[in-house]
């Protein structure tokens, strides 16, 4: 073969200046970043003795604390499947208008994104602090922050889910005279039910953990506990609330994780 | 034949895709009740184009369209879904939804004649599931009335995707590249399904075809089409094999500025 009919390779190409450009531009924001804020890492490692003598004092487990501990946690799993079920009620119609493939009209599907990225941009203990003060301390706050997050965070999941379904049973629904709510309920649900539930699974997790902290701001749950524990340093009382956290976390992550697997 | 029997008129019918692509130009053709018509042609010449103009999946840009007489060109909402209803459709990729079962894709073919909240909890009336049986049994697919369709072969899911469509009791049956993703042995069972309909129950089909000898074996009648322009219509009993030279001729192709094959 004739070397010269190999076409030439661009030099863009030829050089990675895409990967190399990208790098440096990276590494060069790191650079900044830290600049910037002051990050002092001497600091850090001066006071490790300070992080090592709470960790010494955690070692020893105040284990007859965990009798009370299993009410609140109870609570928090409560909570968390409660608040994941209403947002993920309010996040199927909202992830239907703003799929692309299902809304041609992009003035109804912007409007619709733009509240969910709206919602999303809310943080969790800004939530959690908002409905504390409108309905008052206790699990109700939790529940209205948790459905508040997991409709923003699942409608994005659900709608980017929607948007990669097979379009051609949709087409065959549409030949046969079905109306929208036939088409998707006939088409799009079957294709897409699977991985709602992971999603579903996956956001309860979430919220599990979430809520162990939006119980510091009064919204009820084990994070009450952890807060009351943490300021009257009783470390031995945080060391056994912060193993019954793990304990659920990793039941919660098998049992989903099996479910998921399943759904296959 | 006599112009009562014209089920589908088309009288001087346009397309031009909003990119400025031509899909269809001047045709002008009747279709008559009855009939089985094979639509042959390069990709790209229009023929998907044209089945998708009869049940209004594609939108004209010109001329008119008549079934039964009725202008087809403005209906909306609840007329345009009723006309859907009334024509058939099957898809080279055959378009079941995977993870449901053989049943539930075949009544899916009924929700037409049902009301948005009765066909969505799935309250079809035992009338109906029997129908979903007797067109499953019709296509010898009865067996795997409870599969998953993802568990079928190629050939299997065209033979449900013909008695979905068939649940649409439909005068008219479009066929759009039925049998390219099929092997010659399942092709063969399809194609006599499909002449099953055409012949016993009088459904009147229109298939898109890319074998000429195919179209010869079943059709009544062949059309061609080159470059979204009507090029040939003859009935089966005129057509000779080197008809075809010009349909498929390279000339053509560079000529063809359809889309969508």
């Amino acid at each position: 073969m004739d070397k010269q009919q190999l076409p030439q390779r661009p030099f863009a190409q030829k050089y990675h200046v895409k990967g190399i450009g990208g790098a440096l531009v990276f590494l060069a924001l790191l650079w900044g970043s830290s600049v910037m804020t002051g990050v002092n890492w001497g600091e850090f490692f001066t006071n490790l003795d300070q992080f090592f003598d709470l960790l010494s004092r955690m070692a020893h487990p105040a284990w007859e604390y965990t009798n009370i501990v299993i009410q609140p946690i109870l609570e928090t799993i409560q909570m968390a499947l409660i608040g994941t079920t209403i947002g993920t009620v309010i996040a199927i119609p909202f992830s239907i208008l703003a799929a692309r493939n299902l809304i041609k009209n992009s003035v109804v599907r912007g409007v619709i994104r733009f509240i969910l990225n709206l919602v999303r941009t809310l943080p969790d203990l800004l939530l959690a602090a908002l409905f504390v003060a409108v309905v008052g301390i206790g699990a109700t706050a939790g529940v209205w922050t948790l459905a508040v997050f997991s409709f923003g965070m699942i409608s994005k999941l659900f709608y980017e889910t929607i948007e990669t379904i097979d379009e051609r049973p949709l087409e065959a629904l549409r030949a046969a005279g079905a109306n929208n709510t036939q088409v998707v309920i006939f088409a799009v649900v079957p294709q897409v039910l699977n991985s709602f539930v992971s999603y579903f699974l996956y956001t309860f997790e979430i919220n599990v953990r979430a809520s162990t902290v939006l119980g510091y701001l009064g919204a009820g749950g084990i994070g009450v506990y952890l807060q009351r524990s943490l300021s009257s340093f009783r470390y031995d009382q945080t060391a056994v609330i912060v193993l019954a956290i793990l304990v659920v976390v990793i039941v919660i992550d098998a049992v989903s994780n099996n479910l998921r697997e399943r759904l296959q | 034949m006599s112009d009562e029997s014209v089920l589908i008129e088309f009288d001087n019918v346009q397309k031009v895709y909003p990119n400025g692509t031509v899909g269809l130009k001047d045709i002008n053709l009747k279709i008559h009740e009855g009939e089985f018509v094979a639509v042959v042609g390069l990709s790209g010449a229009g023929k998907s184009t044209l089945l998708r103009t009869i049940n209004r999946m594609h939108d004209i840009t010109g001329g008119d369209l008549k079934i039964d007489g009725a202008s087809i060109t403005g209906y909306k909402g609840k007329e345009l879904r009723n006309l859907r209803r009334s024509v058939g459709m099957i898809f080279q990729d055959f378009n079941l939804v995977n993870r449901s079962s053989v049943r539930r894709n075949v009544l899916s073919g009924r929700v037409g004649y049902y009301s948005t909240w009765k066909s969505s909890l799935g309250l079809f009336s035992a009338e109906d599931k029997q129908r979903a049986v007797d067109a499953l049994k019709r296509v010898n697919m009865l067996e795997k009335l409870y599969t998953r369709v993802d568990e079928l072969s190629g050939g299997q899911q065209q033979r449900v995707a013909i008695a979905r469509a068939l649940m649409q009791e439909p005068k008219i049956m479009l066929a759009d590249e039925p049998i390219a993703s099929l092997d010659p042995l399942t092709t063969t069972a399809v194609m006599d399904d499909l002449l099953g309909l055409n012949q016993e129950l009088g459904i009147t089909v229109l298939a898109n075809l890319h074998s000429v000898s195919l179209a010869m074996k079943y059709a009544d009648r062949i059309i061609g089409l080159r470059g979204g322009q009507l090029v040939y219509d003859k009935p089966i009993a005129e057509v000779s094999a080197d008809d075809f030279d010009g349909i498929y001729s390279e000339q053509a192709e560079i000529k063809g500025g359809a889309v969508n094959g």
